[in-house]
């Protein structure tokens, strides 16, 4: 008997079906997340066994870098817009139009007023090489004060958040604190990782 | 690469190209959705950050603040390099007495030591704790460490806890640890 040679045939296979699962898929995480943030410092937050959400809008986040750098955010483009105009009223700093909308684009930033202009004029590109100081914490120039104090009254429901890197000083973290408490403002939330609980947690 | 179909059929009527949709072969574009799906997955986070609530107590309103006995007040300083400091009562008796001793973060460190003394000072009437932690952290002490502190103060449950400023005492007393 000759043997039956079956006949190797390219399977088409209907993709249809596998088609819409993938790009079901894709639009769910093109939705559900959100992209990260650049961000103008490298924070790396100590972890705790909290497990209290960050609030994602109408917050003011105060970032402190390892070396003691400290940076100011708030969310929300307009009202950006809104704090730096406040800004420069108070302080009789005209900002371009330009100016504003690049200041909205930044989530966070660390640079003293005076220097604020000129960064906000240059190329984004250039922008992101240059290595920002920090914004002034101490007594005699705390410009954190302005900015939080503008921030809040831009928006009101604002809560206030520090995240701060483990191995900041806390010298700088007392100073950020007290300049909070000055504008009363008692609660506020601390950054933190994830951490298991340990063993002989007393709930 | 459209493969399509079983393309001119057309033997029912002249000149008419059966009526039918044409197959197209999905696979690459199958391989652009999936592409497409590892890129977000890979650049996206889902997660939020965790954060812990910390209330300061008011600077202006003195009102509020409830006097303590010294006995019940454990005072835990931060140092440099992770070092911790106790001591129980005021930091007057602490020089007095030497009682200012030191230990670290780890499980049989601070921790045992916040649970033993609540135990040993006990609770009121109503079985509410009476031991108040009052935590100094020194100006060369980590930001780690002060988000140490808080987090043994939620797991031993103590709720009566201050961060409070150093006073220039205390921080002779810790000088004595100095190597």
């Amino acid at each position: 008997m000759p043997k039956v040679k079956v006949k190797r045939k390219g399977v088409a296979l209907d993709m249809t079906a596998m088609c819409d699962v993938a790009f079901l898929l894709l639009t769910f995480f093109i939705l559900a997340t959100t992209s990260k943030p650049a961000e103008a410092v490298v924070v790396d937050t100590p972890t705790s066994i909290s497990q209290t959400k960050l609030p994602e809008s109408d917050i003011i986040l105060i970032s402190v870098s390892q070396d003691g750098k400290v940076f100011f955010g708030i969310d929300g483009q307009a009202t950006r817009i809104d704090v730096l105009e406040r800004i420069g009223k108070q302080k009789s700093m005209p900002f371009t139009d330009k100016q504003k909308i690049a200041f909205s684009l930044m989530d966070s930033f660390g640079l003293p007023l005076n220097q604020l202009q000129s960064f906000l004029s240059k190329d984004v590109n250039l922008r992101n090489k240059i290595e920002q100081p920090g914004i002034p914490v101490d007594s005699a120039a705390n410009e954190l004060q302005d900015w939080l104090l503008n921030g809040r009254y831009s928006n009101t429901r604002v809560r206030i958040a520090i995240k701060g890197d483990r191995g900041a000083d806390y010298k700088v973290m007392k100073r950020v604190i007290a300049t909070l408490q000055d504008q009363n403002i008692n609660r506020f939330n601390l950054v933190t990782g994830l951490e298991a609980k340990p063993e002989g947690t007393v709930e | 690469m459209a493969d399509m179909g079983d393309g001119g059929g057309g033997h029912d009527k002249k000149g008419k190209k059966k009526k039918g949709s044409p197959r197209v072969d999905m696979t690459p574009m199958v391989d652009l959705g999936f592409l497409l799906i590892t890129f977000f997955m890979l650049t996206t986070t889902l997660s939020k950050p965790q954060s812990m609530e910390l209330n300061m107590p008011d600077k202006t309103d003195t009102k509020e603040q409830t006097p303590t006995k010294a006995t019940h007040s454990l005072t835990v300083i931060l140092g440099k390099e992770d070092k911790v400091f106790y001591f129980i009562g005021t930091p007057k008796d602490a020089k007095e007495g030497d009682l200012m001793q030191q230990t670290d973060f780890s499980s049989a460190g601070i921790r045992k030591i916040i649970l033993d003394k609540t135990k040993e000072i006990g609770g009121d009437d109503k079985g509410v704790p009476m031991i108040v932690v009052v935590i100094k952290a020194m100006d060369d002490s980590k930001y780690k460490n002060m988000v140490d502190i808080l987090d043994e103060m939620h797991i031993t449950n103590s709720k009566r806890y201050a961060i409070v400023d150093l006073l220039p005492e205390e921080i002779e007393l810790t000088k004595k640890f100095d190597i």
